[in-house]
C-alpha cells in the first residue's frame, strides 16, 4: 500500500504541497455537549487552502459533531469558527453554504423525487440570479443563465462519469453512485471548501478507488479545499495532507499521516491499550 | 404487480359503479353528463383545498389541519373588501393578507416548534384552525357574504340536440374549472422551471440536505404557506362564488382529508386526482346509489354525499395506505 505508489502519484504530491497557501478555516477551542454527553472538547486545529485535511477516529469519536459544526447544524457551546478572516459560531447551515463552504453526506441526503441532473442542479441554487417570472417563461436572460448552469452542471457529470444516469430517479441508483450524486451536488456549488462525510463508507474496495481518484481531482483541478470524516484509515493515510485525530471528543493526534502514524496515543485509541 | 390487485380491484369497483346508471339505462344520458358535471365541479373545489395540504406537508410535513379555515378566512376576506372596492384590487389585498398571515404563522407558530413531535404540530394548526375561525369572524362578521364574479348564473342548455332534453350547465362552473386549471398549470410550471420551485422541492425531499447547498429553511416556509395562502384564496373565492362565504365552507375543506389520503399525502397530482374521483363518486353516489337503497333495503337512501368520501378512503387506507400517488416508505434495515 505505501511503497507501490504509482510515480505519478509521487509526482502529483509533490506538485500538490507546493500550492498549499495560508489557513482558511479554523476551528478554535470548540467544545460541543448534547444534554450531560460531552461531544467535542475543546477542539482546534486548522485547514490550509488547497489541502485536503482529514479527521478521523473510532467510532463516536465526535468526526460528525465536528463537520456539522462547521457546517453550522450544531452550534458549539463554547470556541469559534474562523473562515475567511470571520469568526463565527452560530451560523446557519444556509449561511455557510452562502459562504462558500459545501458538504456531502454519510447516510445519502439526496433529493429523492428528482433526477439525478436535477439534483445537481439544485446545487446551483444560489448562483440563479433571474427573476421568478422569466425563469417560469424560459425567457431572456433567464434562459441564458439556465444554460450557463447547465453548463457547469454537464461538466461535473462528465467529471464524475456519471453522464449515462442523467435522467434517472436518484432512487433507483445503487449506492455508490448515489454517492457520486451526492458529491456533484456540492460541487455544482462551485465551493471553496468541500466537507465530505464518510465519502467511502459503505462502498466496496473498486468503489473506493473511484472515489479517491475523485476526491485528489477535485483538489488538483478545482483547488478546493477539502475536509474529510473518514473511519477506513489506509484511504486516508493516502490521500491527505494533514490528518487530525479525534478520540471521545479530544484531539489526540494531529499532523502529516506519517507523524500520525506513529503517534502513541493514536495507535492505542484504535487498537486498544491493556491495562 | 401481484401485490396491486386489491388496488385495482377498488378501482374497478368505481369504474364499474361509475358505468352501471348509463349501462342499466336508469338514467338518461343527458341527466347522467349533468351530474357528472357536477361531482367535477365539486371535485374541482375539493382539489384545491387538497392540494393546500399536501402543499405544506410536503414541504414541512406538517399536517395543516388550518388548510379549511384559510379557505373561509380568504373568502371573507374577499367578500367584505370587495363591498368597498372593486373585486380585482379586492382579490390582490385579500392575497396580501394571507402572505401575511403565512409569514406569522411560520414566525410565531412554525418557527418555536421546530423540530417537535409531528403531533405538536398537528395541535398547533389546530389551534391556528380556531383561531382563524373566531379572528376572521372578529374582523369580517359572521353573516353570510357574497362573491360576485360578474358571470351569469343563470344554466345554459347545451347539446340538446344531441341528448333528449340537453345538459344544464352554469357558465360559472366553467369559468371556475379554468381558473382551477390555469393556477394547477402555473403551480406545476413554478415547482419545475424555476430555481424557487426546486429549492422547494429540495426541501420537501431532505431539510438538512436542502440547507447544505444554501437554501434558507425559513423563507421557504414562508412561500409554501404563501402557496397555500394563494390556493385557499381561490379556492375561497370560487366555493363563495357558488354557494355564498359562511362558516360551514370551514367543514366542507374537512372533505379534502379522504381527498388526500385517496391521492397520497406527498402528491399534488394525487390531491388533484382525489378531488375529482371524491367530487365525482360521492355526487353519483347520492344520485344513483341513494334510489337502489330505498328500493332494495327500504332505507331512507340519503346522506350518501355525507359518508362516501370517508369510506372510500378508509378502504384506501385498508389496501394502499399511501395513497394513488404518494412515497412509498421503504425502511431499509
Amino acid at each position: 500500500m505505501q511503497e507501490s505508489e504509482l510515480p505519478e502519484g509521487r509526482l502529483r504530491e509533490a506538485a500538490r504541497s507546493s500550492r498549499i497557501g495560508a489557513p482558511i478555516l479554523a476551528v478554535e477551542g470548540v467544545s460541543l455537549s448534547f444534554g450531560g454527553v460531552r461531544a467535542l472538547a475543546d477542539v482546534s486545529f486548522d485547514v490550509r487552502e488547497h489541502e485536503i485535511r482529514a479527521i478521523i477516529g473510532p467510532n463516536g469519536a465526535g468526526k460528525s459533531s465536528m463537520l456539522n459544526v462547521i457546517n453550522g447544524v450544531y452550534h458549539p457551546q463554547q470556541g469559534t469558527i474562523r473562515y475567511l478572516g470571520r469568526t463565527h459560531h452560530d451560523m446557519d447551515s444556509h449561511e455557510v453554504a452562502q459562504s462558500g463552504i459545501a458538504r456531502t453526506f454519510q447516510n445519502l441526503a439526496l433529493f429523492k423525487g428528482m433526477t439525478v441532473l436535477e439534483n445537481i442542479m439544485t446545487g446551483r441554487t444560489l448562483k440563479m440570479r433571474s427573476s421568478l417570472l422569466l425563469q417560469a417563461l424560459r425567457i431572456g436572460p433567464a434562459l441564458r443563465e439556465e444554460i450557463e448552469h447547465r453548463t457547469v452542471v454537464e461538466n461535473i457529470i462528465d467529471f464524475l462519469e456519471i453522464q449515462a444516469y442523467r435522467k434517472t430517479p436518484v432512487g433507483r441508483l445503487p449506492y455508490g453512485l448515489q454517492k457520486r450524486v451526492d458529491l456533484a451536488r456540492a460541487l455544482a456549488m462551485e465551493p471553496r471548501v468541500l466537507l465530505l462525510d464518510e465519502p467511502m463508507a459503505g462502498m466496496n474496495v473498486e468503489e473506493k478507488q473511484d472515489m479517491c481518484r475523485f476526491i485528489l481531482d477535485v483538489n488538483d483541478q478545482f483547488g478546493t479545499t477539502i475536509v474529510l470524516i473518514e473511519h477506513d484509515m489506509s484511504v486516508v493515510m493516502d490521500i491527505s495532507d494533514r490528518v487530525v485525530v479525534l478520540d471521545y471528543g479530544k484531539k489526540i493526534g494531529d499532523g502529516t499521516p506519517d507523524e500520525v502514524r506513529a503517534n502513541q496515543a493514536v495507535i492505542e485509541a484504535y487498537l486498544g491499550v491493556s491495562h | 404487480m401481484r401485490k396491486n390487485w386489491p388496488v385495482l380491484l377498488l378501482i374497478s369497483f368505481l369504474l364499474v359503479g361509475l358505468a352501471l346508471p348509463l349501462a342499466t339505462k336508469a338514467s338518461p344520458p343527458g341527466f347522467y353528463i349533468e351530474v357528472l358535471l357536477g361531482g367535477l365541479m365539486a371535485g374541482v373545489l375539493y382539489s384545491l383545498v387538497a392540494m393546500g395540504f399536501a402543499l405544506i406537508f410536503k414541504a414541512s410535513g406538517v399536517f395543516n389541519f388550518a388548510q379549511g379555515a384559510m379557505v373561509l378566512f380568504a373568502a371573507l376576506a374577499v367578500a367584505r373588501l370587495s363591498e368597498a372596492m372593486p373585486l380585482g384590487v379586492a382579490v390582490v389585498l385579500a392575497f396580501a393578507i394571507m402572505v401575511v398571515l403565512a409569514w406569522l404563522i411560520e414566525r410565531l407558530v412554525l418557527r418555536p416548534l421546530v423540530n417537535q413531535e409531528g403531533v405538536a404540530l398537528l395541535m398547533a394548526t389546530l389551534g391556528v384552525t380556531y383561531f382563524l375561525d373566531g379572528f376572521g369572524q372578529t374582523v369580517w362578521g359572521s353573516d353570510i357574504y357574497k362573491i360576485e364574479l360578474g358571470i351569469a348564473k343563470e344554466p345554459v342548455m347545451i347539446l340538446d340536440n344531441v341528448f333528449q332534453g340537453g345538459i344544464l350547465v352554469n357558465k360559472e362552473d366553467f369559468v371556475a374549472a379554468l381558473v382551477a386549471a390555469l393556477l394547477v398549470t402555473a403551480l406545476s410550471i413554478f415547482f419545475q422551471k424555476t430555481s424557487t420551485g426546486r429549492a422547494l422541492r429540495a426541501v420537501a425531499d431532505d431539510h438538512q440536505a436542502a440547507q447544505s447547498i444554501g437554501i434558507p429553511l425559513n423563507r421557504i416556509w414562508v412561500i409554501v404557506w404563501s402557496i397555500a395562502g394563494l390556493v385557499a384564496l381561490v379556492a375561497g373565492i370560487l366555493w363563495g362564488a357558488k354557494l355564498g362565504v359562511q362558516f360551514s365552507v370551514s367543514q366542507v375543506a374537512l372533505k379534502a382529508l379522504p381527498v388526500v389520503i385517496l391521492g397520497g399525502f406527498t402528491s399534488v397530482n394525487g390531491a388533484i386526482i382525489g378531488g375529482l374521483i371524491i367530487g365525482v363518486g360521492e355526487k353519483m353516489a347520492e344520485v344513483f346509489l341513494g334510489p337502489v337503497m330505498v328500493k332494495m333495503f327500504d332505507l331512507a337512501g340519503g346522506g350518501i354525499e355525507n359518508w362516501f368520501a370517508y369510506v372510500l378512503a378508509l378502504l384506501f387506507l385498508l389496501v394502499r395506505p399511501e395513497g394513488l400517488f404518494g412515497e412509498k416508505h421503504i425502511d431499509r434495515v
